[in-house]
């Protein structure tokens, strides 16, 4: 398949102003030849790097002139060392000439190729295009570059400008600039090429398509929009993920001295009998079984084929509708393209009119596809307009597969409105989040859009690839760690959350977060799997209360039952942690309880104070943690610890029941037996009744809460 | 400070705000059918199919039969009993009379529909007669209450696993509004008071029993009689009972075959939203390709399942490798060579998360920015208090400003980035069309995208554009053929729906396959109005020309014919290179190359296929020798 082979010449400024995207332009190069040596092993490529001290080029041994222009690598088969010369770009010191560079790299391509080879021939020019271009001995520019684009197309030449602008290139002359856009524009005006501006090394990265897939048609023939209106069209996809390559099964039986080894490995699937597992049952003998019920129909390929659903091959219109029909997550799977048979004005018109009226009008197609003769269903799905902005490209239509019925499931959610209050976000937090949403803008008017899906590359492929290549020059080489400039795909950027520092802060104070410790935690939660390679902290800042979330991860190493005199406060985290029976959360506020007032009414001279508030913090800690989803028996458990201790009262009790209960009972404690100096203690490490917002079951709120604390602290005495 | 106890610790059982943790969705169904088998069920008829009356009995057979193969396809895992009453047999376990519970061999009374309850009940009205009988079973001077048995029997059936895990119904097929008016005085009252007593009790148990009445024309159900105190109705439900439950009767029939899935949560994941804040969402599949279900290989002889057991061979040494091998890609002339960890320590490139990377403009998500079908997010509260709050924020922020949230989700097969569009909830009179939340819609990377539209500009002019009329012309069409209130809830897959049919009619041992209708064919009568026609000609008139059609042959045949007509040509003179007949008479035509023999094959327009010796054979054929 010759004509499948491409020529690739990559024109490469490296000039001072390029140093900075040097490393970025090194990566994607490298990368480039890469996948070529595994998907495309008979591409040619070669290097030319312009802005360089020296000059080494043939134009200029034969005609003079071309200064500064480097040919690295003339035009060869792709291989290793391509990857070398790549990876070791040198660093020029003069500002390049673009124009130069093209003159050169035509050049290479029309001398190695003569006009035999007919196949693809592709220029890739890299560069900021902020300095000038010389000017041409006869002609304008403009001139200089119509002839240059001329030519081009007439060896059948296309060119990829990479154009690298933004924050990478500031200080540049914008009048410079500005003539160097209209000369590139020329080119993509007259010759199959193609312009794109990054302005950030992610960009950069995707900007280049480093792999070559031939476009195939998945369908060529009719649009139906009736029996008597057809549209001749040809159907591509638009969307199709790039697969993580398959890596072969490697048999290490053989020696590895063996020079006619494959190494390969073959699979081999035998069908055995349920029963009689030394038999083995040919293929002829084995039939397909679907589930009915609980039985298992055999069908076997004959019957189905003959009575299976057979639909005729075609593409057909079954209406239009309003855009606002079809909701973009009903989108099943990747994208098709379909465009006018090329070449066939009218149905490069027929096309450009219906895409053009649905947009006006805000319609969609609704069609049904049959692409194959044979295939087993068809396929319903939408057609949307894609107007081109490109005069040279005709307008054409993106396809979405929709689903069936039988592919929705309907399952019902509980509407946002009918949580409880508590869960609703207040106005201050709706403001907060508004003003997120608002500032955290990755598409901000006048800058490039960030992460656009066209330029972001897949950091898994780039960190396969970069292995593989460290692989085979060292076999036991460490996976390296993701790239620095791709590791801000998976991260927020650093720059953005700095520059809304004050938006973020906001909305972390707006809303509070607590770790629900009822809950059993898988080993999934406590050890966050750290992505290989980053040394970045996960950054998993749910822990509201440090310290009491600390306690609760840990396991209980000794298996505490009583709540005892020397640590009471350990004991009783680590009996709020002991998960093998639910009675453990109960039995250790119930004890810890005790405890308090046993320390209180023991309490000589206020000397058991300090710990018992120390106690209390603990309880208050606990009991907030512990507030979704009582056992009943707790409940009860409290009920009768609270009779006990009251003697009157009876109240069935959640978590923070039995904390603001106690407390309440202390303020009266101490109003009876008048001890001032406790409460004040209370009062002066900040220790209040449980708020509402702090437990939803709690009925204070945060005021009445403090008002509580201004009531237990004694009059000032004058 | 004044202390009301009631006040601050009200009890929490009662607090409203807690039933989504209560919500627990029962994942199961076990249904019996009870249906009266009295004479007047045979005697009775209403209008049916094709203008011809049925009989009550033929109508609730119908209806549960389909209703049967329905389930089956649908939810296989829920249970079914059939159960006749007023008949002259008896069998049940109490061995009460005029109850008789209808089953098959290999099938517990209440267990999952089989093929065989399908097809046996199929044909239970030739043998009805003869088996079960039909007879009144509540007649003046009797004790016996066929009802209120019945009602025990189901009851009985259904006292099969909790009512946590299963929804268990009584569905009630009969055409008597009374069945105790041939009884007077102490004896109806005292019948209708236990019968009302029994119905009362099974519902208490958590059974609902729903009554599907068969309705005559002349003669009106009259559902205040007895069955609203049986079933429980308000006075405000009585008036919509009738025309509902005839509605019910009629989805019972025609129902579509679609395999339900239980709401499943497919990942919990944490979503980073800033340092420091991290809620909980969980994951769910709204939208799925359904798929026919999975193959069982079976033995076609004795029709057992197989097992299928994989072995990994080595190539070169033909030894079987028992430890999972390492993998290898051929890179500059050698193999490189990857352990399984090092796979997956390159795909580790985030943590499982979901990590919030900034917001952009709807506009900004393109109609091409797709690779799967989209997974459901919603916030849950169970493990960190506080998602929903924060999630119901964003996602109103987000509706309100019109923008969608990247995030980058680093899961372990793809880490990609995702689009988190909100979507605000939609309800109808019919239950929630929406549902309240956002989708995650996987963005597709620069090497995913490809730009096949940009392979063919024409280098010397610019591309044609449709002119004003024309845009006005098809504007015109898309008025004419559209589709007003299209949803995606529109069509079924016929392939599945075909699939469906095949297997209950070889299920079944069915002579014929049931029809289905393929939905997704155009409005064919709909196209061939003549307004629509006239539409669709003036933008043809106004996009082609007049002499389309001739043209666009004329080209297509130009270009395929050319090539081949070529071709031939070429064959033909190299057929002329040798005198055939000669060579043939004097056995030679063994000594030309396949190559050559081949010319002549083409030259005659024969098949070129097979040995050197078939070809041979087919010339001297050919030939006439």
């Amino acid at each position: 398949m010759a004509r499948n082979k491409e020529k690739l010449v990559l024109l490469l400024d490296v000039g001072p102003s390029m140093h900075g995207v040097l490393p970025e332009v090194e990566k994607v190069c490298s990368m480039l030849v890469e996948k070529k040596l595994i998907f495309n092993k008979d591409d040619e490529v070669g290097v030319v790097v312009f802005g360089t001290e020296e000059t080494n080029n043939e134009l200029m041994d034969e005609v003079g002139g071309y200064e500064n222009i480097v040919v690295l690598q003339d035009i060869k088969v792709v291989d290793g060392d391509l990857i070398d010369i790549l990876k070791k770009l040198p660093r020029g010191t003069v500002d390049g000439d673009f124009l130069d560079a093209i003159v050169v790299g035509m050049d290479m391509l029309i001398k190695k190729y003569k006009g035999i080879y007919k196949g693809k021939k592709r220029l890739c020019l890299i560069t900021n295009a902020i300095h000038p271009t010389k000017d041409s001995l006869e002609g304008s520019k403009e001139d200089q570059v119509g002839t240059l684009a001329v030519q081009m197309t007439a060896q059948g030449m296309k060119m990829e400008s990479i154009v690298v602008r933004g924050i990478l290139s500031q200080d540049a002359n914008k009048r410079i600039m500005d003539e160097n856009d209209r000369l590139l524009s020329i080119f993509s005006k007259k010759t199959r090429s193609r312009t794109v501006y990054v302005d950030s090394p992610i960009s950069l990265l995707g900007a280049l398509k480093t792999r070559r897939v031939t476009p195939v048609t998945v369908f060529r023939g009719h649009l139906e929009l009736s029996q008597q209106m057809k549209i001749k069209v040809w159907v591509y996809k638009k969307t199709q993920e790039e697969k993580f390559p398959t890596l072969k099964k490697y048999s290490e039986k053989a020696p590895s001295t063996s020079k006619f080894a494959t190494h390969q490995v073959m699979v081999d699937y035998e069908y055995k009998s349920v029963d009689d597992s030394s038999t083995v049952v040919p293929p002829e003998q084995r039939i397909k079984g679907y589930r009915y019920g609980p039985q298992v129909v055999p069908i076997s390929d004959a019957e189905r084929d003959a009575v299976k659903f057979k639909p005729e091959k075609g593409v057909k219109l079954l209406g239009f509708t309003d855009a606002s029909n079809i909701i973009r997550h009903y989108y099943m799977k990747d994208v098709y393209l379909f465009i006018a048979e090329p070449g066939n004005t009218r149905a490069i018109l027929a096309v450009s009119a219906i895409a053009r009226a649905m947009k006006e009008m805000n319609k969609v197609a609704i069609l049904r596809c049959v692409w194959r003769q044979g295939q087993q269903n068809v396929v319903v799905g939408v057609l949307t307009p894609n107007i081109s902005q490109n005069n040279k490209i005709p307008d054409s239509f993106y396809f979405n597969v929709l689903p069936f019925i039988e592919d929705v499931r309907e399952y019902q959610f509980p509407s946002f409105n009918s949580f409880p209050a508590s869960w609703l976000p207040n106005e201050q937090q709706q403001m907060a989040a508004d003003e997120f949403v608002q500032m955290l803008n990755l598409a901000p008017s006048g800058k490039e859009e960030a992460l656009l899906p066209e330029f972001t590359p897949n950091p898994v492929l780039e960190r396969f690839y970069h292995h593989l290549e460290l692989k085979s020059k060292q076999p036991d080489a460490a996976v390296p760690p993701l790239d620095e400039t791709l590791k801000r795909i998976t991260e927020p950027d650093l720059e953005l959350d700095f520059e809304n520092k004050s938006v973020l802060d906001s909305l972390c104070k707006h809303f509070e977060l607590k770790e629900n410790s009822k809950l059993k935690k898988s080993a999934r939660r406590l050890l966050p799997e750290k992505p290989s390679g980053s040394n970045g902290e996960d950054g998993n800042g749910n822990v509201s209360d440090a310290r009491a979330v600390d306690s609760i991860g840990q396991e209980p190493v000794v298996k505490i039952e009583k709540i005892g005199d020397l640590t009471p406060v350990q004991d009783f985290e680590v009996m709020m942690t002991r998960r093998d029976n639910p009675e453990w959360v109960g039995k250790a506020i119930r004890e810890m309880r005790d405890k308090i007032l046993s320390l209180l009414t023991n309490s000589h001279g206020g000397d058991n104070y300090l710990v018992a508030v120390e106690c209390i913090i603990a309880l208050r800690k606990g009991c907030i943690l512990e507030q979704v989803s009582p056992s009943p028996s707790l409940c009860f458990c409290c009920c009768f610890f609270l009779n006990l201790l009251c003697g009157f009262r009876c109240f069935c009790l959640m978590e923070p029941g039995p904390y603001n209960n106690l407390m309440r009972y202390l303020y009266r404690y101490c109003q009876e037996k008048e001890i001032s100096t406790f409460p004040k203690l209370l009062a002066s490490m900040d220790v209040t009744l449980i708020s509402k917002s702090e437990a939803v079951d709690s009925n204070f709120t945060d005021d009445e809460a403090r008002r509580f604390l201004d009531k237990i602290k004694p009059e000032p005495k004058d | 400070m004044d202390l009301d106890p009631e006040d601050v610790f009200k009890d929490e059982e009662d607090d409203p705000d807690n039933e989504f943790f209560q919500q627990s969705e029962s994942s199961k169904e076990y249904v019996v059918y009870l249906v009266d088998a009295s004479p007047k069920m045979f005697n009775t008829t209403c209008p049916g199919k094709d203008q011809k009356d049925e009989i009550h009995f033929h109508v609730s057979i119908s209806c549960i039969a389909e209703s049967l193969k329905t389930q089956i396809i649908c939810r296989s895992y829920d249970e079914v009993a059939i159960c006749f009453f007023n008949t002259r047999e008896k069998k049940n376990l109490q061995d009460l009379n005029g109850v008789f519970v209808f089953n098959v061999a290999e099938r517990e009374q209440l267990d999952r529909p089989t093929a065989r309850l399908i097809k046996e009940f199929d044909c239970i009205e030739e043998s009805f007669m003869r088996e079960i009988g039909s007879q009144y079973g509540i007649v003046p001077g009797s004790r016996e209450n066929s009802l209120y048995n019945a009602l025990w029997v189901a009851q009985a059936l259904l006292r099969k696993g909790s009512i946590k895990t299963a929804d268990k119904r009584i569905l009630l097929f009969t055409n008597e509004d009374d069945p105790f008016g041939s009884l007077q005085g102490a004896a109806k009252a005292d019948m209708t008071r236990t019968t009302l007593q029994r119905a009362k009790d099974i519902q208490d148990l958590g059974i609902s029993i729903e009554l599907l009445p068969l309705i005559r024309l002349d003669e009106e159900f009259n559902v205040s009689v007895l069955y609203s105190d049986l079933i429980g109705l308000d006075s405000e439900d009585l008036a919509q009972f009738i025309p509902s439950a005839g509605q019910k009767l009629e989805d019972m029939k025609d129902q579509l075959r679609k395999r339900m899935f239980t709401k499943r949560i497919i990942r919990r994941i944490t979503f980073h939203i800033v340092k420091g804040l991290s809620i909980q969402l969980n994951t769910y599949a709204l939208i799925r390709p359904t798929v026919p279900g999975a193959i069982t290989w079976l033995d076609s002889v004795t029709n057992r399942p197989l097992k299928i057991e994989r072995s990994l061979i080595c190539e070169d040494t033909g030894s079987l490798i028992q430890e999972p091998p390492k993998r290898f890609q051929p890179y500059r002339n050698e193999n490189v060579k990857f352990s399984m960890d090092e796979i997956s320590e390159i795909k580790r490139i985030s943590t499982g998360h979901l990590r919030l990377l900034g917001f952009k403009p709807l506009c900004c998500l393109k109609d091409y920015h797709n690779l799967r079908p989209s997974t459901f997010v919603y916030p849950s509260d169970q493990e960190v208090v506080g998602s929903s709050c924060i999630f119901i924020a964003l996602h109103r922020s987000m509706l309100r400003l019109k923008r969608f949230a990247v995030a980058f989700y680093g899961g372990s097969s793809r880490p990609q980035l995702v689009a988190l569009v909100a979507r605000d909830e939609i309800t109808t009179a019919g239950g929630q069309m929406e549902p309240p939340g956002m989708h995650m819609i996987y963005l597709p990377y620069s090497d995913d995208i490809r730009d096949a539209e940009e392979i063919f500009p024409d280098t010397e002019d610019d591309a044609p554009r449709a002119d004003k009329d024309q845009i006005q012309k098809a504007a015109a069409l898309i008025k004419r053929i559209e589709m007003k209130d299209f949803s995606v809830f529109q069509f079924a897959n016929p392939a599945l729906q075909r699939h469906y049919a095949v297997l209950q009619a070889l299920a079944l041992e069915e002579d014929d396959i049931p029809e289905t209708i393929d939905e997704t064919v155009p409005d064919e009568e709909g196209l061939a109005r003549p307004a629509v026609v006239k539409a669709i000609e003036e933008f043809k008139l106004s996009v082609y020309g007049d002499n389309y059609d001739e043209e666009n042959d004329h080209l297509g045949k130009e270009k395929v014919g050319g090539a081949s007509r070529k071709r031939k040509e070429i064959a033909e003179n190299a057929a002329k290179d040798y005198d055939w007949a000669d060579l043939a008479d004097n056995g030679q035509l063994k000594d030309l190359t396949v190559a050559a023999l081949k010319t002549y094959l083409n030259a005659h327009d024969l098949p070129v296929t097979g040995k050197k010796e078939a070809l041979i054979s087919r010339i001297l054929t050919h030939m006439g020798k």
